[in-house]
């Protein structure tokens, strides 16, 4: 009885103040929902989201950033009624954890009148978001085959590893396919590797024990890479194939910038999107400056002639 | 004695054949030969030496899981402690390399820290489940999203790689061996003979089946149940330790995503090997040839291009229900 009272004068308490603490700060805020660091990709999203709250809150003082961070879709879905309701935001930038169950618990918040930015993978319902802020998935896959039908002469064998079967790694893997039609190279075989370098290493194994010659390697992301690189090497074959990962990881930046052999090149899908993402909705909102509604992100072709420009050291990814 | 307390393996067999004991056998031999018509380079030495030397960590983790589950436990954490005391050992040995220089004193103190972290893992959740009266499911539920969390915060949520030099040494306990078997397979092997000799031979081993099949007739029977449970968690943070040390040689790295769900990994082992989840007798022959089998799945299907790839988890999952049913049989009837 007494907890329940105490709870119930606590609220009043809190109605009571709320809104002149809202008044008297007066600051812009803006929500950052994203999913938590629980791998490489996304780690690199944490430490990028965090270097740009920083820069932000000093550019502009009256602007207050909230990360949140969540490790489901059912979490950030609470993220955002927390974010909503207790931080009072202005603004939300959201990457949803998946496109399809997020899409309600978006529309609310633009329902409550906040402006939405939504990076990377998108809503089913493109009409809530007021800016979308995205890498372009078939892209990757294109750039990837075209720099392996150039590097490769047109001709070849090749394998592929995938990531988790899901919409983005769709797109990538379909878009490849269509570009490397008609030449050819020939897909040997095809597995998932779920975006881990340990299952990378074992794939990659397998398909060593399977096929005597192998004369490339899609890998599509750097983890993926860095386990194919290990199972290449414990098997001597180096010297026989290259791999081609993606993502923009520091250490293939690393290598692709020291003119490794293995790794001629990679294809960027950088984290850093949502720094570019809460940027220019932070800009939006404080200078009121005008905005496209869409910025895509290119899957640009990493190559020695251009790797400093995209090597974070300090990045965790 | 009563029954209850005498371990399974010292039971006589009633008919001539137990297919309970043979049946783990019997399914892998049945997989090895839809290996071989799948793919022939199956059978060829380098793919079953890469095999059975990915086979070493969840094995050595599973002889652990083997202890804990037959005294009627569970251990959760396995795969999280593994990813944390990776990342630990590799912060260390990454630091110590600027006051010691890179050389076998630093891998030795690696190895020391990733053995001590195993231990007082083991006894915390050990401790837990005994002083604290606690279920180990929960005790090692909660374990397990704590050193998660702490890997992926010393990670920084990115990837803790170790230092060039030291991998370029530590690596051959991966890569290298004698005789062409890898040290991983002779680790996994010692383990296993350590784990089968303790279960079967000692006094230890038959209290754990005394204490799964019956904590209260143990408990009555003078056994110091607390200790046996405790050493029992000991042993499991022991061998995830042993894992940790052929591990992080391999990819030089360790992640948020290191080891996620070798603690299903290691039970479906332990299971696929006869032992009971509920706990009362424990196979160790068993649980190596279980996790042989989980790996081999995953190889076979690799090998293959007739499977489509979105039903791996099918086959994955049907295998074992097969493996586990083709030992029940025999349960039933008696």
């Amino acid at each position: 009885m007494t907890f329940r009272f105490a709870l119930a004068a606590a609220l009043a308490a809190g109605l009571m103040v709320a809104p002149v603490a809202g008044w008297a700060q007066q600051k812009i805020k803006m929500g950052v929902s994203i999913p938590a660091a629980t791998h490489g990709w996304a780690g690199g999203l944490n430490w990028h989201a965090q270097q740009a709250e920083k820069r932000l809150e000093k550019q502009y003082p009256n602007l207050d950033v909230v990360i949140v961070t969540a490790r489901d879709v059912g979490r950030q879905a609470n993220d955002l009624e927390d974010l909503v309701s207790v931080q009072r935001i202005d603004a939300l930038v959201i990457l949803p954890f998946e496109s399809a169950p997020m899409t309600d618990p978006v529309r609310a918040v633009k329902q409550a009148g906040k402006f939405v930015t939504v990076v990377d993978r998108g809503l089913t319902d493109p009409s809530i978001q007021d800016l979308y802020v995205a890498g372009n998935n078939p892209q990757m896959g294109e750039v990837s085959a075209r720099f392996m039908k150039e590097k490769m002469g047109g001709k070849g064998d090749i394998v592929v590893l995938r990531g988790i079967p899901t919409v983005i790694d769709n797109q990538r893997v379909d878009a490849f396919m269509k570009e490397i039609e008609g030449t050819q190279i020939k897909v040997l075989g095809m597995q998932y590797a779920n975006w881990n370098r340990d299952d990378g290493f074992k794939v990659m194994q397998d398909f060593l024990s399977r096929f005597p010659k192998i004369d490339a390697v899609w890998a599509q992301d750097d983890d993926i890479a860095l386990g194919v690189i290990e199972a290449v090497k414990q098997a001597g074959r180096e010297k026989e194939m290259f791999i081609l990962g993606g993502a923009g990881m520091k250490d293939m930046i690393k290598r692709v910038m020291d003119k490794d052999v293995l790794v001629p090149a990679d294809v960027l899908y950088p984290p850093a999107m949502i720094a570019e993402a809460m940027e220019i909705t932070a800009k939006h909102l404080v200078e009121k400056a005008p905005i496209q509604k869409e910025y895509i992100i290119e899957a640009t072709l990493v190559t020695p002639e251009n790797a400093a420009k995209y090597y974070y050291p300090d990045s965790p990814f | 004695m009563t029954p209850s307390v005498m371990p399974e393996a010292a039971r006589k067999p009633s008919s001539g054949f137990d297919l309970k004991l043979y049946g783990p056998f019997l399914a892998l031999a049945a997989l090895i030969v839809l290996g071989t018509i799948v793919n022939p380079v199956f059978l060829s030495p380098g793919n079953i030496g890469n095999v059975l030397t990915r086979t070493a960590f969840i094995g050595i983790i599973a002889v652990g899981a083997t202890f804990v589950i037959t005294t009627g436990g569970i251990d959760l954490s396995v795969g999280s402690l593994a990813a944390f005391a990776s990342g630990v050992t590799i912060v260390v040995m990454n630091a110590l390399v600027g006051s010691m220089g890179a050389g076998l004193p630093v891998i030795l103190i690696g190895v020391l820290v990733a053995l001590g972290l195993g231990l007082a893992a083991g006894l915390v959740n050990g401790l837990l489940v005994t002083k604290g009266r606690m279920e180990a499911f929960i005790v090692t539920l909660g374990t397990m999203g704590i050193f998660r969390s702490l890997v992926t915060y010393i990670a920084d949520g990115g990837t803790l790689s170790l230092n060039s030099e030291i991998r370029t040494i530590y690596r051959p306990v991966y890569y290298g061996g004698v005789f062409g078997i890898s040290y991983p397979i002779l680790a996994f092997a010692v383990v296993a003979l350590i784990g089968a000799l303790i279960m079967y031979r000692t006094r230890f081993g038959r209290y754990c089946a005394a204490i799964g099949s019956s904590e209260d007739v143990a408990r009555y029977s003078a056994i110091n149940v607390d200790r046996v449970k405790l050493l029992a968690f000991v042993l499991q943070g022991l061998c995830v330790a042993i894992a940790v040390v052929i591990y992080v040689p391999r990819l030089g790295s360790a992640s948020a995503t290191t080891g996620l769900l070798w603690e299903l990994e290691a039970i479906a082992a332990v299971i696929i090997g006869g032992t009971m989840l509920k706990g009362g007798y424990g196979r160790i022959w068993g649980t190596v040839v279980g996790a042989v089998m989980l790996t081999l799945i995953d190889n076979i299907l690799n090998l293959t291009g007739a499977i489509s790839v979105y039903l791996n988890g099918t086959i994955q999952g049907v295998i074992i229900i097969v493996a586990v049913l083709l030992q029940r049989g025999t349960v039933a009837r008696r």
